[in-house]
């Protein structure tokens, strides 16, 4: 390969990561606190709906066996 | 021959020299938002106590290493590989089927629950229909869909059968039309292995994220094939990576021995999840339903349970007698399936 090929990729290449980076340097951020506390509202809102972090109770769990019942 | 020309005073050396001014930029714009940390600001937050989670099945049955698992929407059937099996039905316990599909490292079930695909070392990842007759020869419906260059390490169905998504051994990701096997969009960007990929939630949009052997997770417009936003902290092969359910944040599993925690609106690592402690990788990870609790699978053989925000431990889980190669959540957040080397998979509730 030509030394003219081999450096025409990676100009390519090199012009292709300018390009996404410009595009990575250029989004809309917010600042840490605000995601955090978006971040730990959808937790709360969201808490007791989460079986495994309430836990829920045997008979209602399909996956925790059920103990036999005898009718007397 | 035809070559590109150099624009007007631009070298190898300038695209260079503009790159990384460009990548300090990234990471002066990023450093300014940078005010607080998530668990500072979590103080406030009550501290979790201790979770009453603990194996509730052991499914066995495979032969070899259990690589792979996914939920069927219904809640109570699994596909699992190396080679392919439907589980039993969990909650009445009748037995699923084989399937035929060999050197599988990914497993997906479609959202009907009327097939699942599979693909691995073969490059290519195939959907089988799944029929309640026991005796029907699946080997005849197995169809291939994607084609790539090298092994298939993760596979989803979109929002319906008729869509599927892949990421490589060779780097890519792609889209595919699962009825023609037409190739619909393809994701250039890792410069090594892609080894997972995930799925925004219906409501955040058409994104994916994907992780892989170059360190990087970037996610991905879908009908673009742009690359939207890349993260490069771990210091090593990132295993798998998980949207956390809101679609605002995802995490990541690493051969460092740590989780990662990235927001995606401020456009930043927010937690990273380690003890001195573990020291052996991690495989796989995935969220309880609310966000707060992150499972994670390690090949010191256990499952860790991670306070999202607060980010200290608040649980092992200890079953497996080999490598721990993924975790799911069911689909009603009622309990976590996980895969392993050890042949078996375990439901933990």
């Amino acid at each position: 390969m030509s030394s003219k090929m081999q450096s025409s990729g990676s100009i390519a290449q090199a012009r292709r990561t300018v390009q996404q980076l410009r595009l990575e340097a250029s989004i809309e951020r917010i600042k840490v606190s605000k995601a955090s506390s978006d971040l730990m509202r959808y937790c709360g809102e969201h808490a007791k709906n989460d079986p495994l972090l309430m836990g829920i109770p045997a008979s209602e769990n399909p996956f925790k066996d059920k103990k036999p019942c005898t009718v007397l | 021959m035809a070559c590109q020309g150099l624009q007007k005073g631009e070298t190898l050396a300038s695209l260079k020299t503009e790159s990384d001014g460009l990548k300090k930029k990234l990471e002066v714009e990023r450093g300014k938002l940078n005010d607080v940390e998530l668990h500072q600001v979590a103080e406030k937050t009550e501290v979790l106590g201790a979770l009453s989670i603990k194996t509730r099945r052991v499914l066995k049955g495979h032969g070899a290493k259990v690589l792979c698992m996914d939920w069927c929407k219904d809640k109570r059937r699994l596909v699992s590989s190396s080679q392919v099996r439907t589980s039993t039905d969990l909650w009445t316990r009748e037995h699923g089927v084989s399937l035929p599909c060999t050197w599988v490292m990914a497993c997906a079930y479609a959202p009907s629950g009327c097939a699942v695909a599979c693909g691995g070392l073969d490059n290519k990842c195939s959907v089988i229909p799944l029929s309640l007759d026991k005796d029907e020869n699946l080997a005849a419906k197995k169809k291939s869909v994607a084609m790539h260059t090298n092994y298939v390490s993760g596979c989803t169905f979109t929002n319906s059968d008729m869509q599927m998504l892949t990421s490589s051994g060779d780097g890519t990701c792609a889209l595919w039309d699962v009825e023609s096997g037409q190739l619909l969009q393809s994701f250039h960007g890792h410069t090594a292995d892609v080894l997972s990929l995930d799925l925004a939630p219906s409501e955040t949009g058409n994104t994916f994220v994907s992780g892989g052997c170059d360190r990087k997770a970037n996610v991905w417009d879908m009908r673009s094939g742009q690359n939207i936003q890349s993260f490069e902290s771990h210091e090593s092969d990132i295993n798998c990576v998980k949207y956390y359910p809101s679609g605002d944040a995802f995490a990541s599993a690493s051969d460092d021995a740590t989780c990662r925690f990235y927001d995606l609106r401020a456009d930043r690592e927010v937690a990273v999840y380690q003890k001195d402690s573990i020291v052996f990788g991690a495989s796989t990870v995935d969220f309880s339903l609310s966000g707060r609790l992150l499972f994670a699978g390690y090949n010191d053989y256990t499952i860790n349970a991670w306070d999202v925000l607060k980010g200290n431990r608040v649980s092992i889980l200890f079953g497996h007698e080999n490598r721990v190669s993924r975790v799911k959540l069911s689909p009603d957040g009622t309990a976590i399936c996980s895969a392993s080397w050890d042949n078996t998979l375990r439901i933990w509730a």
